[in-house]
């Protein structure tokens, strides 16, 4: 999206052809394809569901319309609830730490040194892996008498933790997860930035003698901020719907600790079965998401104006 | 003089530490997976942990072979996320095509709200639907299913590709009288072929690693990889080896393919800023 104004045809030319506008209509003739199959396994459900939720209906029983039922029924429902304030949470958390190591990472990853490539590379192996695969493992690595974690933990004389056995530390330590797979997308985003950022102003800032530190403040942080923004919004949205890694790791434990909304529809969809719940829950859950982008988009706005 | 000197090393020190830190949790977790998929079951269980075991043993991945069907889930997999990417890249290609030379930017933000819209919102009515054709227990809910990720990935990576090619060579070719499925077929496919390059690496992936979908949709013998390494842990006895040895064989095609093609995939994800699910 950072691409989205690049080739403008030059009013000249287009008069100079004005048979090129006249195929402008013929064109929708390529998406069309693409259009019936995103309508057929995308658009289809988003309305499906709207329909759904508006319904009582179990899988295998009858349905039958019950209106705004639904809706009512998740304000007094305190796991519903729960699962909101837990979502905002994790999220909250997995964006600020993400977003303060990619930025560092993509300063670091945008100087000259060797090895840069394959250090690059192994630095976003953790988002390029199958998440259920790293998930596994960190499970392993969080055993409490086994795993190597707490290993490392007492043998620079730190206590153990609980890791995601315990109800205090198991999003914490699931942010922790969240961070070290999440972490390369926001440094690729604000790496590619960097590069585009032109040196001019910082051979002048160097000739007026600025340090390294403030010629990141005041020139870098300002021309990378819009690139910051679009991966910080990106990072919460990928947050909000996180699910993979919480499923595998905890599966919303221990009791519903963990349990973010995701976890929760996916309870009420696929082992309670309740559909029309579950369908009102993903369209609120998609409210809350749409309306989350929205509020950064906004904030970005004005930062641009301001 | 010399102190600027002094401080130009400094600086370097200081990069390579901070490398050094910013790559090392990526590191030593999968020299840690690769050491926990090698190594016997007593060094596994062993505490403190065996960190230079003195045995290394290849009995894990017997074991996963011997006790699950893993080529039939291998088979599963490639079926699953090659069908995917490559009707993705079918429909996905002209329509990237399409939109960038329409200017029809409003097919892009649809995109965008797919991008935005949680995976398992499309699996509710999606999992209704297969059940009511009857279509359960066979690869194809799972193959339709993972175009919801395929297909935007590839029409976002090539619309901004299209939109950045120029526009001359075509226009030429329209003017000689070609008609703009020849104008496409001969001179922008051909110039498209990085484009398409990512496009297909990405979505390969992102279909490779889905969980969701196939987590909800797959029976017994429809497993794909990830579910069925999902089932080892939660179903069997878990001993670690197996377990790390099997988690590895899953995910190594997609490190090794990130290895080999990391130029395209960065080029990719820096653009778009592309997730599957």
């Amino acid at each position: 999206m950072s691409h989205a104004a690049t080739t403008v045809v030059p009013a000249s030319n287009a008069a100079a052809r004005p048979s090129s506008r006249n195929y402008a209509r013929s064109y929708w003739l390529f998406i069309l394809p693409a259009g019936i199959v995103v309508a057929a396994v995308i658009v289809f459900p988003w309305i499906f569901t709207l329909f759904m939720s508006l319904q009582d209906f179990h899988v295998g029983g009858a349905m039958r319309f019950v209106g705004l039922a639904n809706y009512e029924r998740m304000l007094s429902d305190d796991r519903f609830i729960w699962a909101i304030i837990r979502t905002f949470y994790f999220t909250a958390l997995a964006v600020i730490f993400p977003t303060l190591i990619g930025v560092a990472a993509a300063v670091c990853f945008n100087k000259h040194f060797p090895l840069r490539g394959l250090a690059r590379t192994i630095f976003i192996l953790p988002m390029m892996a199958t998440p259920v695969a790293i998930a596994l493992v960190w499970t392993m690595m969080f055993h409490p008498q086994l795993g190597v974690l707490n290993y490392l933990l007492t043998s620079v004389g730190l206590p153990p933790s609980t890791w995601v056995y315990d109800s205090a530390t198991v999003i914490p330590t699931l942010v922790m997860v969240e961070t070290w797979q999440w972490t390369p997308l926001i440094m690729l985003i604000v790496l590619g930035g960097l590069a585009s950022l032109p040196q001019d102003p910082y051979e002048a800032a160097a000739l007026d003698g600025a340090s390294g530190w403030q010629a990141f403040r005041h020139i870098t942080l300002p021309l990378v901020w819009p690139f910051i923004m679009v991966a910080l919004v990106l990072r919460a949205v990928d947050a909000l719907k996180a699910f993979d890694t919480i499923f595998v790791i905890t599966g919303g434990g221990p009791g519903t600790s963990s349990e973010t909304l995701n976890l929760y529809l996916y309870q009420e969809a696929f082992s309670y079965y309740d559909i029309g719940y579950a369908s009102a829950i993903v369209v609120v859950f998609f409210i809350l998401i749409m309306a989350v982008t929205l509020v950064l988009m906004g904030t970005r706005k004005k930062a641009k104006a301001a | 003089m010399t102190r600027r000197r002094a401080k130009r090393i400094g600086g370097k020190i200081g990069l390579a530490i901070s490398v050094l830190i910013l790559v090392s949790p990526a590191l030593l977790f999968f020299l840690w997976m690769l050491s926990l998929a090698l190594k016997t079951e007593v060094d596994n269980t062993a505490y403190p942990p065996v960190f230079f075991p003195t045995t290394l043993t290849l009995d894990n991945f017997r074991a996963v072979f011997e006790q699950n069907d893993f080529v039939g889930y291998t088979i599963n997999s490639i079926i699953v996320s090659f069908s995917a990417t490559g009707f993705a890249l079918l429909v996905g290609v002209p329509a990237g095509y399409g939109i960038a030379k329409a200017k029809a930017s409003a097919s892009a933000a649809l995109i965008l709200v797919a991008r935005i819209t949680p995976g398992l919102s499309y699996l509710v009515p999606l999992f209704l639907l297969f059940q009511w054709l009857n279509l359960t227990g066979t690869l194809l809910p799972i193959v339709i299913t993972h175009l919801v990720i395929t297909v935007p990935i590839v029409v976002y990576v090539m619309v901004g590709f299209f939109e950045g090619l120029p526009n001359e060579l075509e226009e030429a070719a329209l003017v000689d009288g070609s008609t703009i499925w020849q104008a496409f077929y001969r001179v922008a496919l051909p110039l498209a072929r990085p484009g398409i390059t990512v496009a297909t690496i990405l979505s390969f992936i992102f279909s490779w690693n889905n969980f969701i979908f196939g987590v909800v949709l797959a029976g017994r013998t429809t497993r794909t990889l990830p579910v069925a390494v999902y089932n080892t842990l939660t179903f069997e006895q878990i001993s670690w080896g197996p377990l790390a040895a099997s988690a590895l064989l899953v995910t190594a095609p997609v490190l090794l393919l990130t290895l080999a093609m990391q130029r395209e995939i960065v080029a990719g994800l820096t653009a778009g800023g592309v997730k599957g699910g």
